[in-house]
């Protein structure tokens, strides 16, 4: 074999490999891909409505209900606004009315969030840098329309 | 006084970090010998202090004392023994005293079996490692001191993460550990001999078993933390591509690289440039790994709590040895080149395929970890990739790694040809497909093609590592083959184990969530789940409630499991699957929540098949990397370098 033969064979081999790579990236990306919204952001209706997509805040008090098999409806709220969600499972063991979660899934025509998984922080000191950020973003919006209304702080 | 001894000895060895790495580095570049000299005694003296730290860190957990704020946060009084002692390493502070300390301990061990390497070389690689420890020090120093008094102490501590408070997990981090640290010696030898402008296969030889004695830790550390994700976390799964487990995960990939192309330099002086390269890829991305843990950006069962100055100095750290060694491999790589030729058709071409391959999916699975943290840091949105992403990337990408791994074994350094390759590999790719497509038929009884093809390589693999064996060991025998020649089959059959392992458990398990009433029961996999009820539980730092299940096959009674639900007294609950295991299939409990008031329960049931084997693999690789890294020749060369050694310098 030739040192040139040989030099394009191992660049072809390198191409494949390269350029299979990438496709499978971008395809998978492209699918898989999940953004994450605040329930503010579900009441302005920036969510898209066919695809998956992540809802932080906190678990509203007192909103947790069980129905008779192991669906359970909650309010999820970044105390601005809350949106109600929908799920079937057993749920984390740090999942608790007033703390942090994060629940994956879309929403359903009824306006009601229907979840796949749910994700509680893990230790108790933590929270998820999205849910924070949600909560000071709501915090933000809920003073500003407070002084728009000329409420007293 | 003791935690402020404990502070001292800290400091102290910092001034000896800085010490062992300014001295012998400027001492080799400028040829003084006594500078050269001063290296080894002084990395084994910053091994005491740091040492000495350590171990007064543990005193003061086993005492308790609470007016140091580490031990009171992450220990109290009832917390058994064992917790105290992994408390020590159990949270930001400690873990980092630890990873200075596995620092010292592996820069000793180099200046202790590092006995053939010349003066020189070795100044400039303690040099390198003392720079490393400087950095971690001064981390510690400044930002994170774990010897921090608390005034007026606590007459009682706070609880331990009861997710740590398991003996699996209390192994788990310093195996880690001393995998990502490991990784800091073949970066030393990478950058010490780029700097001498020495890289030649006693430079490769070198750092061979230190790489595959951190691959093994690392591996050992990883399947740990998964098998623990498995059995303590109450999901079930194994590998959940949490960004934390892809920190871990990409330096092993960086680092098996590593191994194999240490394998070529070693043999045959090629891939000179390529494996320095790994070797400063495979330690930055431990560092990364250790910036993404410790710096809070990520959203993970594993990020500490923690503030962003400690994020700056990490990051700072990664920008700097990591442009730095970039910076060094751009002006010498020149230098270290190798001409070494081969033919398309050889060992060399496979392992080279090999280390594309593995850097080409280890890049993907860093795009799809730092891809929402990029543009979270852009504003543009904060986004989650989720697992399908990587097992679509990582599976398509690894399997033709896996089928090249039967013919890479097989090949012949320098020059090797299809027509030679095909009778070795014909009978082991007929066994293979006949047994890979059997066996979901007749053993798991319902055929599935994804199944077959896990099969079929998993088999490829087994009966392709025989195969060269048997080449190999006609003429000598079994016994005169190298440990480093076991050290492959027994790498190599471990990956067998796995694929079989993950393929079985990924496609043929059944996971039910349901409602279950005290007395009755639900069916899965040929095994009827009873479920007793539950009563209550009392722990020495915890109190929960302890359900009992009985699985019973064909009306035979198969095992009683007791899933337990603890609630800690630091107010964390915790599940504690029960799990019946066995080498073809597990059957794992966990109890959800109680439901209504008859003692009715939501519990999560699991059939896994073969769930086991990808452990057994893990354990099956590592016991192939120990094998390797034990072959006497690298010891014969230490030998044979310094008889030859004495008697010059004797008799000159």
């Amino acid at each position: 074999m030739k040192a040139r033969h040989k030099r394009l064979g191992f660049l072809l081999v390198g191409l494949v490999v390269l350029g299979a790579a990438s496709w499978l990236v971008f395809n998978a990306l492209g699918n898989n891909l999940s953004y994450f919204f605040s329930p503010t952001e579900v009441a302005e209706n920036k969510v898209p409505a066919d695809h998956v997509f992540r809802l932080g805040g906190l678990v509203q008090p007192g909103s947790v209900e069980r129905g008779e098999q192991l669906t359970v409806h909650f309010d999820v709220t970044d105390n601005a606004h809350t949106v109600r969600v929908a799920y079937t499972g057993i749920l984390p063991d740090l999942f608790k009315e007033g703390q942090g979660v994060i629940a994956q899934g879309r929403m359903g025509s009824d306006g009601v969030f229907v979840a796949d998984e749910v994700l509680a922080k893990h230790d108790e000191n933590y929270m998820s840098p999205e849910v924070a950020d949600a909560l000071e973003k709501g915090h933000q919006k809920g003073i500003e329309n407070m002084a728009k209304e000329n409420k007293p702080l | 006084m003791i935690p402020e001894i404990g502070h001292f000895a800290l400091v102290l060895a910092l001034v000896l970090a800085l010490i062992q790495s300014f001295f012998p580095l400027v001492g080799a570049q400028k040829g003084i010998a006594s500078w050269v000299a001063i290296a080894k005694p002084v990395a084994r003296l910053q091994l005491v202090f740091t040492a000495l730290s350590f171990a007064l860190l543990t005193w003061s957990f086993l005492q308790s004392d609470f007016s140091v704020l580490y031990v009171a946060t992450n220990s109290n009084t009832s917390l058994p023994t064992l917790y105290k002692v992994s408390g020590v390493w159990g949270a930001h502070e400690g873990s980092l005293l630890f990873w200075a300390l596995t620092l010292s301990v592996w820069t000793t061990a180099v200046t202790l079996f590092g006995r053939s390497i010349p003066p020189v070389m070795m100044a400039r690689v303690l040099g390198i490692l003392g720079l490393l420890s400087v950095g971690f020090l001064m981390f510690m120093l400044f930002t994170s001191n774990p010897f921090d008094r608390l005034m007026p102490p606590p007459p009682e501590g706070k609880d331990l993460n009861p997710l740590l408070q398991d003996p699996g997990l209390a192994l788990h981090p310093p195996l880690l550990y001393m995998g990502y640290v490991g990784f800091a010696i073949p970066f030393a030898f990478a950058i010490a001999a780029m700097l001498g402008g020495r890289l030649d296969a006693a430079w490769a030889r070198w750092s061979r078993p230190w790489t595959q004695v951190a691959w093994v830790s690392l591996t050992l550390g990883i399947a740990l933390g998964s098998w623990w994700a498995y059995y303590e976390l109450g999901w079930g799964g194994w590998w959940f591509w949490d960004p934390v487990e892809n920190a871990s995960f990409m330096p092993w990939l960086a680092g098996t690289a590593l191994m194999h192309s240490l394998a070529v330099t070693e043999k045959r002086g090629a891939f000179k440039a390529w494996t320095v390269l790994l070797a400063i890829f495979a330690f930055s991305l431990s560092l990364l790994g250790m910036f993404l843990v410790r710096s809070g950006v990520l959203t993970s069962v594993h990020a500490f709590a923690s503030d962003p100055a400690r994020g700056m100095f990490i990051l700072m750290f990664l920008v700097t040895v990591v442009g730095g060694s970039l910076a060094l491999y751009a002006v010498r790589a020149s230098k270290v080149r190798s001409y070494v030729r081969f033919d398309l058709v050889s060992k060399e071409s496979a392992l080279l395929l090999n280390n594309v391959i593995l850097v080409v999916a280890c890049a993907a699975v860093l795009l799809g970890t730092l891809y929402p943290l990029l543009l979270d840091a852009l504003n543009l949105g904060k986004i989650s990739v989720g697992p399908p992403y990587f097992n679509a990337v990582f599976i398509p990408l690894t399997a033709p790694l896996v089928a090249l791994m039967g013919i890479g074994a097989m090949a012949r350094w320098k020059r090797d040809s299809l027509e030679n390759l095909w009778p070795k590999v014909r009978v082991s790719l007929v066994a293979s497909v006949v047994f890979g497509v059997l066996y979901p038929i007749v053993v798991m009884q319902r055929f599935d093609w994804l199944a077959a093809v896990g099969m079929v390589l998993a088999f490829w693999v087994f009966f392709t590592t025989l195969k060269v064996t048997k080449d190999q060991a006609r003429g000598r025998g079994l016994g005169g083959l190298s440990l480093s020649h076991w050290g492959m089959v027994f790498g190599h059959i471990g990956i067998a184990f796995f694929i079989v392992g993950i393929t079985l458990t990924s496609i043929y398990s059944t996971e039910k969530d349901l409602r279950l009433e005290v007395g009755e029961s639900y069916e899965m996999g040929g095994y009827a789940f009873t479920f007793n009820g539950s009563t209550h539980l009392q722990g020495p730092n915890y109190s929960g409630d302890r359900g009992e299940v009985v699985i019973t096959q064909n009306g035979e009674k198969i095992t009683v499991l007791h899933p337990e639900k603890r609630n800690y007294r630091s107010g964390m609950p915790m599940t504690e699957a029960g799990i019946d295991a066995g080498l073809s299939r597990d059957l794992f409990v966990a109890l959800g929540e109680p439901l209504g008031t008859e003692g009715a329960w939501s519990l999560r049931l699991y059939h896994k098949p073969y769930v086991r084997w990808i452990w057994l693999g893990a354990l099956i690789m590592s016991l192939g990397g120990l094998l390797s890294a034990a072959d006497k020749r690298y010891r014969v060369l230490a030998r044979r370098t310094a008889t030859e050694k004495s008697p010059v310098g004797a008799t000159a």
